[in-house]
């Protein structure tokens, strides 16, 4: 019979500790554990992408990992993104751009764009499509996702090489 | 006086809420000493329920297990309150579709509980089913009512029957839609608190407060004020949560009640996609009549949806598909008769559109056909046709509005490049052998609200107070789905009082605090309940100016100060608006003739597409949405939901391919039903005309379903115009398309 393990890890950036099952997913971990519920789950098999969240510097779906694999890990979700009340450029620029819809998406979306322009500060646009790819959106068509990165980029580095023909 | 909110892209309300994670969907939620609730269905499509064998190995004593019975001894009703009462909330004795719902189980554990699922078997003696809309009309087998019929409508203008003889082609096709699911990235789920004492008290993922509130009072027998619906933020609706939330409220609620502990039902992707509704499935058949001139005479429309195993929507579907089957075209003579019909799918539903999607389909590859056979270019045949102002529709409504389709048409095609395109490509695609390109286009209309009457027997009411510090809450029971319902309300009411868009807030949907404004559904939510809560506004400010606190002009200060004083001497300050049919609209539901809808929407909507002959994969490499909607509240929210409309149409016509066997969705999972990504998406170009409407808020019409009607008949005329060949079932997968092409046949 398997035991309970305890689990200690980095959550954006404080010491946690959980006493979960080994093959616990990680989404439940955050979700249940630690009352992280802006990791959200759509499908539970990582194609949705509405729970990614960051491990290790790597944007990972949260349904796919065993609580075991993030043990010593860093773990950063949507609600380590803002600084304090300072939302983040790609936070901003969902606002402004009507990133946003249903938001079911959202944090998903987020942590791949904040992912996306930390290995890429000036994505083209086939660079933000394929960034993008693992995270549905019902709602937008993701045009006005893909507006937002532009404007996230255009805020806080040089314009990006590409733009839309719009 | 500030300045105004509507025609600006105001940010959404509750977009830093979305953005940080805060916003609190269903799951998110939690109750103390809650349990998990699960839904155990049946395996087959149609048989007789002989019994129910829990499996060894499970401590069934802790487990809450509600049946058929518990709904009698509560004593209660065991049906889905809707149109028809035809639906059980859980199976008795026969079971009519796979997934059908027997038995509710609910525990503290919800791994154990998932166990226990699996543990429960049933013995059912199976019967014959029927799953494809020629054996229901064949009656193979009777599963419905006399003859499998849950609704018929007949629609007559003019004489078609005369009008065979006077044509010179008499143009015939076939047109086939599949089924869609909604996929919401949110599943379903409810939270329920119900006893006797207090009632039932349910918060969830849903369009439709009202619906659920009906459909609870029906399952316990409570009176209405014992039974409170409370939307929590909602992840996409799309119409998938327009009825079947109902479903899941009862069953939350019969188990919360039996527990006595709230308990928490959620739907996983899987269980979602098998078990809800869907977009009906469709055959459409056309014949039509028309002069050497490209005139057309005459067309009989002859119109089927497949309905599933219960009536739920689909006699309502059935009508705006059949009301839209026609088309913005100026047909003399025109016969539309259509029916839905049972089979032992799950029930098919609610899906943006609702219907239209799938008979606009049908009429606008067919007149491409039409063109074709006369000799004409698809937009010279439509541009001999167009409904003008001064002529009528199908159902004898006389167009008003100054649309000038012809001029629509025009700017489509110049803003797609269209007959350089067109051009282009035929050159291109006569020496290439590796992929073929075309470009085809598709025009519309959509009708915004209910359809008929509908709106007459809504009679919605919405309200809004006013704060002792100047705040304003507008109360309907309208969801925000991501549509950005909230956000233009506010900008509406905002104006209305002349104050800031931030001193407007929308209170939660719940029906123990607003009045009845009727389903978010329809395309109603901006036109017809937006003009609501204009005219509550108007009204809270009169009240102001008739008691002499306020003048005609007045700063926010001043604005505050006269609710201040009116709260204190009268205790509140409210104004409620009830609805009222604009002037001279009248509908007969019996001829099904008059003024089907109070306006309507009107686009052009181009695709331009690669078809790869190695893969007979399609890509959409560019896309124009032209629409007429009146006045654009919001352009960036608006854009946002034609650009969403679009891209799920693209996955109607190309990608999403529900795969049946025996009745039951076997792609249930998003691995293997496949849905746009932003890597799939062409651009999607948005452009408005803005004809205000004298009913509309500041002159808006609805604009929600718009997108959902052109897209797929845009893109099969540009894959004709690319290979060369008819096309004219939907999905088209890569799978079909090579088929076709290979073996040199068309579908048809």
């Amino acid at each position: 019979m398997t035991k309970k393990i305890s689990v200690s890890f980095t959550v954006n950036g404080e010491p946690k500790t959980a006493h979960v099952w080994p093959m616990a997913r990680l989404l439940d971990v955050l979700r249940e554990e630690l009352q992280l519920t802006g990791t959200k789950e759509g499908c539970g098999e990582g194609e949705c992408g509405a729970c990614s969240v960051i491990v290790d510097g790597e944007l990972v779906n949260s349904c796919l990992i065993p609580a075991a694999q993030v043990a010593g890990a860093n773990v950063r979700t949507i609600e380590g993104v803002a600084d304090g009340e300072r939302l983040n450029a790609v936070q901003q620029a969902f606002i402004e751009c009507g990133g946003a819809q249903c938001g079911i998406c959202t944090p998903g979306m987020v942590l791949a764009a904040v992912s996306l322009l930390e290995r890429i500060p000036q994505p083209t646009e086939a660079d933000i499509r394929n960034g993008l790819a693992g995270n549905l959106c019902r709602c937008t068509g993701y045009m006005k996702i893909f507006d937002s990165v532009v404007k996230a980029c255009l805020g806080t580095h040089a314009p990006p090489r590409a733009e839309r023909d719009d | 006086m500030q300045k105004p909110n509507v025609g600006q892209s105001v940010f959404r309300k509750e977009a830093a809420d979305k953005v940080t994670g805060r916003a609190q969907y269903v799951d998110d939620l939690t109750f103390p000493d809650m349990l998990h609730g699960v839904t155990v269905r049946s395996p087959i499509a149609r048989g007789r329920l002989r019994g129910v064998q829990f499996g060894d190995g499970i401590p069934w004593h802790e487990f809450t297990i509600v049946t058929a019975q518990d709904i009698k001894d509560i004593p209660g009703t065991n049906c889905v309150a809707l149109i028809l009462e035809d639906q059980p909330y859980l199976a008795s004795d026969t079971i009519n579709h796979p997934e059908e719902p027997i038995l509710l189980l609910a525990h503290r554990d919800k791994y154990l509980l998932e166990e226990a699922r699996r543990a429960i078997a049933f013995d059912i003696e199976p019967l014959p089913a029927i799953f494809t809309i020629e054996d229901s009309l064949n009656q193979t087998e009777t599963i419905w009512g006399k003859d499998n019929s849950f609704k018929t409508f007949l629609i007559e203008k003019g004489d078609v029957d005369a009008a065979w003889a006077h044509a010179d082609f008499i143009v015939e096709g076939e047109y086939e839609t599949g089924a869609q699911e909604q996929l919401y990235i949110e599943p379903n789920g409810m939270i329920a608190i119900a006893n006797r004492e207090e009632g039932v008290t349910v918060w969830g993922s849903m369009q439709c407060p009202y619906y659920v509130h009906k459909a609870l009072i029906k399952l316990f027998g409570l009176p209405p004020e014992k039974i409170r619906v409370v939307q929590a933020v909602t992840g996409g609706g799309f119409g998938g949560k327009e009825e079947y939330p109902s479903v899941i409220a009862g069953h939350a609620a019969l188990l919360a009640w039996k527990a006595g502990k709230p308990v928490k039902l959620i739907y996983d992707r899987a269980e979602d996609m098998a078990a809800t509704t869907k977009r009906h499935p469709s055959k459409t058949r056309i014949r039509t009549a028309v002069g050497k001139d490209g005139k057309l005479l005459a067309t009989e429309i002859d119109f089927t949806i497949d309905g599933g195993a219960y009536a739920t929507l689909s006699s309502v579907v059935l009508s705006r598909g059949t009301i839209h089957a026609a088309g913005p075209y100026n047909w003399p003579n025109v016969r539309v008769r259509s029916r839905a019909v049972a089979t032992n799918h799950p029930p098919h539903g609610a899906f943006r559109g609702f219907g239209a999607p799938q008979s606009i389909f049908a009429m606008e590859r067919h007149l491409n056909q039409v063109a074709q056979t006369v000799g004409l270019s698809p937009e010279e045949l439509r541009r001999r046709n167009f409904l003008k102002p001064g002529e009528t529709t199908s159902t004898g409504q006389v167009i008003h509005e100054k649309i000038d389709l012809s001029s629509l048409l025009d700017r489509a095609l110049k803003l797609s490049d269209y007959h350089t395109k067109k051009t282009r490509f035929a050159e291109l695609n006569a020496i290439s052998s590796t992929e073929k390109k075309g470009i085809g286009f598709a025009t519309f209309m959509h009708g915004a609200g209910f359809t008929g009457s509908g709106e007459v027997y809504l009679s919605s009411v919405v309200g809004v107070e006013a704060t002792e510090t100047g705040k304003v809450r507008v109360l309907t029971s309208n969801t925000e789905i991501g549509q950005g319902s909230f956000t233009i309300f506010s900008q509406i009411a905002a104006d209305a009082l002349g104050i800031d868009f931030s001193q407007v807030e929308i209170a939660q949907p719940d029906t123990a605090n607003v009045p009845n404004s009727g389903p978010t559904v329809a395309s109603r939510t901006t036109m017809i309940v937006g003009k609501l809560v204009e005219s509550a506004a108007l009204g809270l400010r009169q009240t102001l100016v008739n008691s002499g606190l306020l003048g005609e002009r007045y700063s926010a200060a001043e604005f505050a100060e006269a609710c201040r004083q009116h709260i204190a001497k009268h205790g509140e300050l409210k104004s409620f608006s009830k609805y009222e049919p604009p002037p001279g609209v009248h509908w007969d539901d019996e001829k099904y003739q008059g003024e089907a809808y109070g306006t309507y929407a009107w686009a052009v909507y181009v695709a331009e597409v690669t078809v790869d002959l190695t893969t007979y994969e399609t890509r959409v490499d560019d896309f124009i949405a032209l629409q007429e909607v009146g006045k654009v509240i919001n352009p960036v929210l608006a854009a946002g939901q034609i650009e969403g409309g679009v891209a799920q149409a693209i996955g109607y016509a190309l990608y999403e391919n529900v795969v049946w066997r025996e009745g039951r969705m076997i792609n249930n999972q998003m691995t293997n039903y496949i849905m746009p990504t932003s890597a799939d998406v062409p651009p999607i170009r948005v452009y408005f005309e803005e004809l205000p409407y004298a009913y509309g808020p500041s002159g808006a019409k609805g604009i929600g379903e718009l997108p959902m009607d052109g897209p797929a008949p845009a893109i099969l005329n540009a894959i004709e115009d690319a290979i060369g060949q008819p096309v004219n079932e939907i999905p088209l997968i890569p799978e079909t398309l090579m088929q076709m092409m290979t073996t040199g046949g068309g579908n048809d």
